[in-house]
This record gives structure tokens, sequence and C-alpha cells, in this order.
């Protein structure tokens, strides 16, 4: 049975290993934007499979259902709300950005490697506690990780504050196209038919 | 809890294969693939099963026959439906983008066959007691919208593209108050695993079921589950009158027949996940240790406890299926909501309800944790 185990443990963590860094890499170099988001998604399963690999199922499904579920679908939405289907233009010197960009693509990659070889990773690990992790996690998060938990749900709850202002066009004063002012009743009531609005 | 069931069979198989002389490496091989194929079969005869009765159900409730011919009562037909599916042409539209297209549909169905992980039929009449259970399914439900998305956008037509759009956006909106209403059910078990959630749920028979305790829960989740299967009242993805056929208009043939599948399969599966979270899951209205107290047989005796799992398979589908009849039921009785009516009602009204409900199940479970789950 253990040669069994180790040699689909080999090939499994082979294959995701490859999905996720043939993946980045497409996300990064595909012009289509609509590919590059679907397979952000894909990176985003293989990331879960490694998980998985690593005795941590829970993180797994949530990395599925908050990565794959929500931030990869609302990607999409977005893109395929405005469904821009021409290219976008060649800006002015994009030869010199590929470079400078690459540049520091690979120098960051070098400065990676050498931590992961000077590093003395202590092998193996500490023993995988399997279904009891989600215990830990939720003691952890009440007890000395409650600042940063807590820190996080506040920075989401001012990003989504943020969107909302921006989305809500009474905070404009008047429509940059018309030049009418403009105010969120209007805007509401806009489902009402306007034939019916002038008696 | 009831470890009185005992009925396992991986350990009846492999005993009686390594007593032939194979090895227990071997024998755990050959063992593996036996449930999920089990499974795969088990799902695809419910959709078969499922279909038959929505043909017969929406014939009886417009005052027809229904298929007739194919077989007694037409049980045969939902099989002709699909030897027709797969005998036909497989076409991509020339402007589609023909490897998503073909992609899309896979996505689907595949989540949904990888579900039925999780579903118990009995104590160890399951592939795997995984320990996030119930969360595996959630996380997995919702890969379905990015493949509704892929073959929207891939088919190159603005129906498909808004019913893609709306089968995404309808999914995002009903996730959250069925978590929230699984986090209840979990909060009062004290764990996430299938078997556990039915384990609490035993004791008492029908009393001890969790729709006493989650009544507001159980609504919740099966108008969700509902909206997540794109059942009638919450069919806009594709909606006939509005979209044609929303995302599947372009699809034809075995690709076509991966959506209908799907659909078909979401619908059990999410009928059996009621059943299971709500109804007691395998268990029968009275306790089966006391039904065998009074006939005074030992719980543990071979032939007592082939009965009982077989008991708890029929409840676990016949309870399913009532919820399946009720979904077919409504389909053919209710009007379709608009998709803004259908978007208030997510965000507005369940998802507070939702909330208030966990919140309820946190206050009663500090109050009485000897009915709440200590």
């Amino acid at each position: 049975m253990p040669p069994l185990a180790e040699i689909t443990q080999l090939i499994v963590f082979g294959v995701l290993a490859l999905a996720v860094v043939v993946g980045a890499l497409g996300v990064v170099m595909l012009p289509n934007i609509v590919y590059a988001a679907f397979l952000l998604g894909g990176v985003f399963l293989s990331v879960a499979g490694l998980y998985l690999m690593l005795n941590a199922s829970f993180i797994a499904a949530a990395q599925i259902l908050i990565y794959v579920g929500a931030v990869n679908v609302l990607i999409l939405f977005a893109i395929m709300l405005v469904n821009k289907k021409e290219a976008m233009g060649a800006s002015p010197g994009v030869g010199l950005r590929r470079v400078l960009s690459t540049g520091v693509c690979i120098g960051l990659f070098a400065l990676l490697l050498r931590v992961a070889f000077s590093t003395p990773w202590a092998t193996p690990g500490p023993a995988a506690i399997g279904e009891d992790a989600v215990i830990r996690l939720g003691e952890h998060f009440f007890s000395d990780y409650l600042l940063p938990f807590e820190l996080a749900s506040v920075l989401l709850l001012m990003a989504m504050i943020g969107a909302i202002v921006l989305a809500r066009r009474d905070v404009l004063a008047t429509d940059i196209g018309t030049g009418e002012s403009v105010d969120q009743g209007l805007i509401e009531k806009a489902r009402t038919p306007l034939l019916m609005e002038k008696p | 809890m009831s470890t009185a069931f005992t009925l396992d069979l991986e350990t009846g198989f492999r005993g009686l294969l390594e007593a032939g002389g194979v090895s227990p490496g071997l024998s755990r091989l050959i063992w593996l693939p036996l449930p999920m194929l089990l499974v795969l079969v088990a799902a695809v005869v419910g959709v078969l099963v499922t279909v038959w009765l929505e043909r017969k159900i929406s014939a009886a409730v417009q005052q027809r026959i229904g298929p007739e011919y194919a077989g007694a009562l037409g049980i045969l037909q939902p099989l002709a439906d699909g030897l027709k599916l797969l005998v036909k042409e497989d076409i991509v539209p020339a402007r589609a983008d023909g490897l998503l297209f073909t992609l899309g549909p896979v996505l689907v169905v595949v989540p949904v066959i990888l579900s039925w992980l999780i579903v118990p039929f009995g104590q160890n009449l399951l592939i795997s007691n995984v320990g996030v259970g119930i969360f595996l399914w959630v996380a997995l439900s919702s890969i379905q919208p990015i493949g509704l998305l892929m073959s929207g956008y891939s088919s190159n037509n603005k129906y498909s593209l808004l019913g893609g759009l709306r089968a995404a956006a309808q999914s995002i909106s009903y996730e959250i108050p069925l978590a929230l209403a699984v986090l209840a059910v979990v909060m009062m078990t004290n764990s996430l695993s299938t078997v556990d959630i039915v384990d609490q749920q035993t004791g008492a028979g029908i009393l001890s079921w969790n729709i006493w305790r989650q009544p507001v829960g159980f609504l919740i989740f099966w108008i969700c589950a509902l909206a997540e299967c794109e059942r009638l009242p919450f069919d806009l993805p594709e909606a006939e009158e509005e979209l044609v056929a929303g995302y599947q208009t372009e699809y034809a043939g075995m690709k076509f027949a991966l959506f209908y599948l799907g659909s078909y399969i979401n619908l059990v599966l999410s009928a059996l996940l009621v059943a299971v979270l709500y109804l007691g899951g395998w268990g029968f209205p009275l306790p089966v240790e006391t039904l065998a107290g009074w006939l005074s047989q030992p719980i543990d005796a071979p032939l007592v406890q082939v009965i009982t799992g077989s008991v708890g398979i029929v409840m676990t589908v016949l309870k399913a299926y009532v919820l399946v009849f009720t979904a077919i039921l409504l389909r053919w009785t209710v009007p379709r909501v608009r998709i803004d009516q259908l978007l208030d009602f997510g965000w507005k009204f369940l998802l507070p309800i939702a909330l208030v409900n966990l919140l309820v199940t946190a206050a009663l479970k500090l109050a009485f944790p000897a009915v709440f789950g200590g």
C-alpha cells in the first residue's frame, strides 16, 4: 500500500504543480482577457488541490469557495458585462515596458529562489492534525489571530463602502454626458414608465 | 450515538478478497472504484426516474396522460430521450469558441457529481466520510457558475451570454443564505460531517429531526436549493419566453445532455441533502433500536443489520423523492419571478432572515444546550 500511495501522491503533485505554473504564466501572457480569467480559476483550483495534498482539507474547500466561487466569478462577471471585443491598442513604449517588467519579475524570482534554497526548512514538518484542523483554526481566530482577522474584515467593509459610494451616482451632482443634475431618486424611479409620470 | 449500525461493506468485501489470497494493497485498489461507480450509477438512475416523474406529473397537472407507449406507463421514455441525445449530431456553431464551448458543460457536471461523495445512505454507506463534509458541497457547488459563464460566453450569442450572466448572479446571491442555513445546522451538530449531522438527529425518531428545531432554516435552504438548481419559480437563466433557452441555446446532442443531466443530478442531490440536513437522513420515523427491542431482536445480529441498512437506504431515497415531487409540482404550478424580484428576494429578504436564524440558533444553543446541541 505505501508505494501505491506514494506514487499517486507524486503524480498528483507533478500534475498540480505543472497546472499552477503553466496556468499562472498563461494568466499573465495571454492577450485575451477572458482566457486569462478562466485560467486564473484553474490556477486557484490547482492551488486548492495542493492544499488538499497537505492534508488541509478545510483550507482547500475555503479556497474553492472564496477564490473560485466568489472572486473569479465576479472577475468574469465584470469582464463579460463590459464585453469589449476589440484588442487593446498598442500603448506607447510597449517594448521598453515589457523589458522592464520582465527584468523586475526575473529579479523577484531569483530572490525567491535564493530564499527557498538558503532557508533551513525543517522537513518533515509537524504532523498533520487532519480533521481537527477546523477546531484549531477557530481557536486561533478567536485568540492570538483575533486582531488581524478583525482588521481584515474592517478593510473589506471599507472597500465595500467605497465601492458603493463610487457606484451611487447621487454623489456626482451633474451627469457628465448631459449636464443635467442627477439624483438617486430619479435613477431608482426609472423602472416606472416615463409616460405615466407627467399627468 | 447509534454505534449499533456497523454494517461495513468495505471490511467485508476486502476480507473476502484477502481470504482468497489477494494482498491487502491490491484488495484496497479493487475496492476503491466500486463505491464511486455504484454512486455514479445511482445518480444516473435517479435522474432517469426524476425525468420520468417530471413527465408524468407535469402531464397530470395539465390533465394529459404523458408518455404511455415506451414501456409500461412510459417508464422507458427517459432512456429513449437519452439515446436520442446520444446519437444526435454534435454541433459547434461556426463563430463559437470551440474549446470553451466544450469545456463549459463539463465544468457544470463534474462538481455536481463530485458532491455525491458526501451523501450518506447509512452509517457506513457513503463514499467518504470527509471531515469538511457539507462545506465541501457548498464549495463545489460554487464552481458551477464558472461553467455556465463559460458556455454563455463561448456560444457567441446574446441570449446565451445573458443567460450565463443571470445564472452567475443568481448562484452568487443564493449561495450566501444557503450557507448560513447550513451553518445553523452545523452549529447544532458541532461537526461539518454529514454522518454526524444525521447521527445528531437519531435518538427520538421523527421528533428529533432538525426540521422541528430549524423550521425557518429548512424553508431558506429549500428555496435556495431550488434557486441553485434553477428550478421553476427561479429558472431565470433559461426563461424560455425571454431568453430562448439561456446559456444552453446553442447546445445540441451530448453537450446539451450534459446540462440536462447536470441539472437533474443537482435536483436529486439537493433533495438528498435536505433529507440529510433536516429530515433525519436514513432515520426511520421510529428509532430502529426501539423497533428491534419490541421484536426482541439483538440489533447487532447480521440479519437485523442488513434489514436496518436497507431501511436506511429506502428512507433516504423516499424522503428525497418526496422533496423531488414537491419541486416538480412547484415547477408546473407556480409562475416565474422577474430577475429583479429574484435578486431583491435573495438579498433583502432571505439574507437578513438567514442571519437572524443563525443568531437565534446560537442564542437557543446557549440557553438550552440539551435540545440545541451542547
